[in-house]
């Protein structure tokens, strides 16, 4: 067996040290050499796949350094949740490459966007293969720093740069509790290496640690992958370019924190209230970010919040038990979100505004564009055989028999609400008659081919879980936790969630299609609280600037005046006293050398008369 | 033979007359003749204090004239500081050059 799978985060990050350093020379160039890297990581990530079924395992790299005598490794874990990863970043990571080739053509730092995006692709890869916390936090912040430089991408922008401010900050109080939660882990256990959480054993009276380090460990996860209440830096980070959206906002990386999840699932497992935190939150997520992409009228922003719905209900199935359920969406979602986004990205290159109010019949202008829009549509509205269709199907189902009627009647609705606002986008952007004068026109072929790839991946990845294929995903996925009951989707389930997703997209339908003008404005009339409410994405931005971010500038401008009057205070008052000393003793300096002379000479007789005064007084 | 005290008393007159001239002398040229003064008054001590002690291989006189070469290389020395002060700033008063002070 040959142990290459170190190597696959590696050439992405040699495309990053060529790009930052040599970017200017290369210029167009600089993309291919990104482009490159990442497709050889693809390539050695199926020959890691076809090693992992050919029986290989985690190996050890050699000894990193020593922490009060407990060794830490660069282990590199090659397991059936890893290559899964591995396989669609490299996949989705690449395709994204090839389309940013188009979508950034012309800027001015083309070369530095494609150094960024290698960087990041490297720490997600590192992220994805690191098999101790230790590792996974170093990669954790990794990505975090890309998410934000690529955020704050076209700086020029205050609103980007804002962005990414708030992206970085938001991120960085989840990750705050992550790091307590792998020292109290430590702690608590005296490992950090996830191969070891499957038969750690509590020491008496230090459960509750345990329990606390999960929570801890979830909050990285929270603040990652966008969940209530850290959510709000997600539908602002679309200031960035919508292929870094595509990539690092609803494919790989806002995924980290289910993937961290679902890497340290034993943990949760151990204390069902940890579950239940995990299930609640991604819930409250999933619905609460459904509910706001109903009237949002930004192509992004929708996006962005499926997102943060789609990445609850992942929690969500994740928290009722449904290991598989939540992976394989977490696969499908990748996929077919990528495949949104690109199409958005495309939309917006060809219309140049992201307004969905003033689009509409763009699908006659772009026939590609169009076709994968309304794949991906299907396959996130639940539609089947699409993708979606069978990975919501499992977590349906493992709501639905995890025995909580709340959290099986969350998901059964915020199902209901993907198919209806995703079914309004496509009809307010591609159907129906232009709504300002557009000169939409179809984008090169860089970008069209990888949203052909991406639709076909989004048409077909779900059945490698479906009954067609008997759960073949499932199967090598599978977590063999004690209490964790895997399901077989039931047809009856699968009827229910057909019935759910053609309602949502018949109710779009009837609303935007046949009611046209009228219908919308007459129900958003009669609802005008719920639909403010909804519009100001429930006063989420507005509280935490009331009750954190204005406090907090308060305290830093306490602690600025405190830095201002009492430390430059004492600096300056120092100066000041020996200034003016010097005031007092400046005058002995004349600069004229007969002065300095004669004290000389006094000094010398004050000398001699000292040396004869005890000579004297010796005798 | 003229008596030891009065060699001394004649070095430690000049020596006075080359400080208070040092100290005391507007013009450059007057500070530098009042060290040659000084220096003169430290030959007439080593040369008196050899002839006096008796010392055989006359090593005071020796230096002495030792003395008198370096002074001659310190006044063609300060001869030259003098002409670069003086082309400097036009004046050869010591007290017209402050430039030490603060």
């Amino acid at each position: 067996m040959v142990k290459i799978a170190h190597l696959i985060p590696l050439f992405p990050f040699l495309a990053f040290v060529v790009n930052i350093l040599f970017g200017r020379r290369l210029k167009g160039a600089s993309a291919w050499v990104s482009v490159l890297a990442s497709g050889v990581s693809l390539a050695l990530s199926v020959v890691v796949y076809q090693g992992l079924l050919a029986g290989q395992g985690p190996y050890d790299l050699g000894k990193w350094l020593t922490i009060n005598g407990l060794p830490i490794h660069f282990g590199v874990s090659v397991d059936s949740l890893s290559v899964m990863m591995l396989l669609v970043v490299t996949i989705v990571g690449t395709l994204i490459q090839i389309y940013s080739i188009g979508y950034m053509h012309g800027d001015p730092r083309y070369s530095r966007y494609f150094a960024y995006i290698s960087f990041f692709m490297a720490s997600m890869l590192g992220l994805v293969l690191a098999d101790n916390f230790l590792m996974v936090y170093i990669f954790w912040e990794g990505v975090g720093l890309c998410s934000y430089l690529l955020i704050a991408f076209w700086f020029e922008r205050p609103a980007a740069a804002k962005a990414g401010m708030k992206a970085f900050i938001t991120t960085r109080i989840g990750d705050t509790g992550f790091l307590l939660g792998i020292f109290l882990l430590f702690i608590a256990t005296k490992t950090i290496y996830f191969s070891d959480l499957s038969h750690i054993v509590p020491m008496v009276g230090s459960e509750w640690m345990l329990t606390a380090a999960a929570l801890l460990i979830f909050c990285g996860a929270v603040g990652k992958s966008a969940q209530f209440p850290l959510h709000v830096w997600l539908p602002d980070a679309m200031e960035g370019p919508t292929a870094v959206s595509a990539l690092i906002h609803a494919a790989t990386m806002v995924a980290a924190g289910v993937y961290l999840v679902a890497r340290t699932y034993s943990l949760f497992v151990l204390n069902s209230f940890c579950l239940e935190t995990v299930a609640v939150i991604g819930g409250i997520s999933a619905l609460m970010a459904a509910s706001i992409a109903t009237v949002n009228n930004d192509i992004k922003r929708v996006l962005a919040y499926s997102t943060i719905s789609q990445l609850g209900l992942m929690m969500l199935g994740l928290g009722v038990g449904g290991y598989s359920a939540g992976t394989f969406h977490l696969m499908t979602h990748a996929f077919f979100k990528a495949l949104l986004f690109l199409c958005a990205g495309s939309v917006i290159h060809a219309v140049h505004t992201q307004d969905i109010q003033k689009m509409g019949g763009l699908l006659s202008k772009m026939k590609v564009t169009g076709t994968a829009f309304i794949i991906g549509t299907l396959a996130l509205a639940g539609v089947p055989p699409f993708a979606g269709f069978w990975s919501k199907d499992e977590i349906l189902l493992a709501a639905f028999q995890s025995g909580h009627p709340f959290l099986f009647g969350v998901a059964v609705l915020t199902s209901f609400l993907t198919a209806f606002y995703m079914s309004r986008l496509i009809f307010l952007v591609l159907f129906g008659k232009p709504r300002s004068s557009l000169h939409a026109h179809e984008s090169p072929k860089t970008m069209t081919i990888p949203l052909m790839v991406l639709s076909f991946f989004a048409v077909f990845v779900g059945l490698l879980g479906s009954p067609l294929t008997h759960h073949a995903f499932q199967n090598f996925i599978f977590f063999g936790a004690p209490s964790v009951e895997e399901g077989q989707a039931s047809g009856a389930m699968m009827m229910f969630s057909t019935v759910l997703s053609l309602s949502g997209i018949g109710l779009a339908y009837v609303v935007y299609i046949v009611g046209n003008k009228i219908l919308p404005v007459n129900i958003r009339a009669r609802f005008a609280p719920f639909d403010q409410l909804l519009l100001n994405k429930y006063h989420f931005d507005e509280i935490y600037d009331a009750v954190f971010v204005r406090p907090c500038l308060k305290l830093c401008d306490l602690f600025s005046q405190f830095d201002r009057i009492v430390v430059d205070g004492m600096v300056n008052g120092t100066a000041r006293v020996v200034q003016w000393f010097s005031a007092v003793l400046r005058p002995l300096q004349t600069g004229l050398v007969q002065h300095y002379l004669l004290i000389q000479f006094l000094g010398v007789i004050v000398l001699i008369l000292t040396v004869m005064g005890k000579l004297c007084f010796r005798f | 033979m003229i008596p030891l005290d009065y060699f001394v008393v004649l070095g430690a007159v000049l020596f006075c007359i080359g400080i208070f001239g040092v100290l005391t002398r507007r013009n450059v040229i007057g500070v530098l003749i009042s060290i040659e003064l000084i220096l003169n008054a430290a030959n007439i001590n080593l040369v008196a204090f050899n002839r006096y002690l008796g010392t055989p291989d006359g090593l005071g006189q020796i230096f002495a004239i030792f003395v008198i070469a370096i002074a001659a290389i310190a006044s063609v020395v300060g001869l030259v500081l003098i002409i670069a002060i003086y082309r400097n700033g036009k004046s050869v008063f010591l007290d017209h050059f402050n430039l030490m002070k603060w």
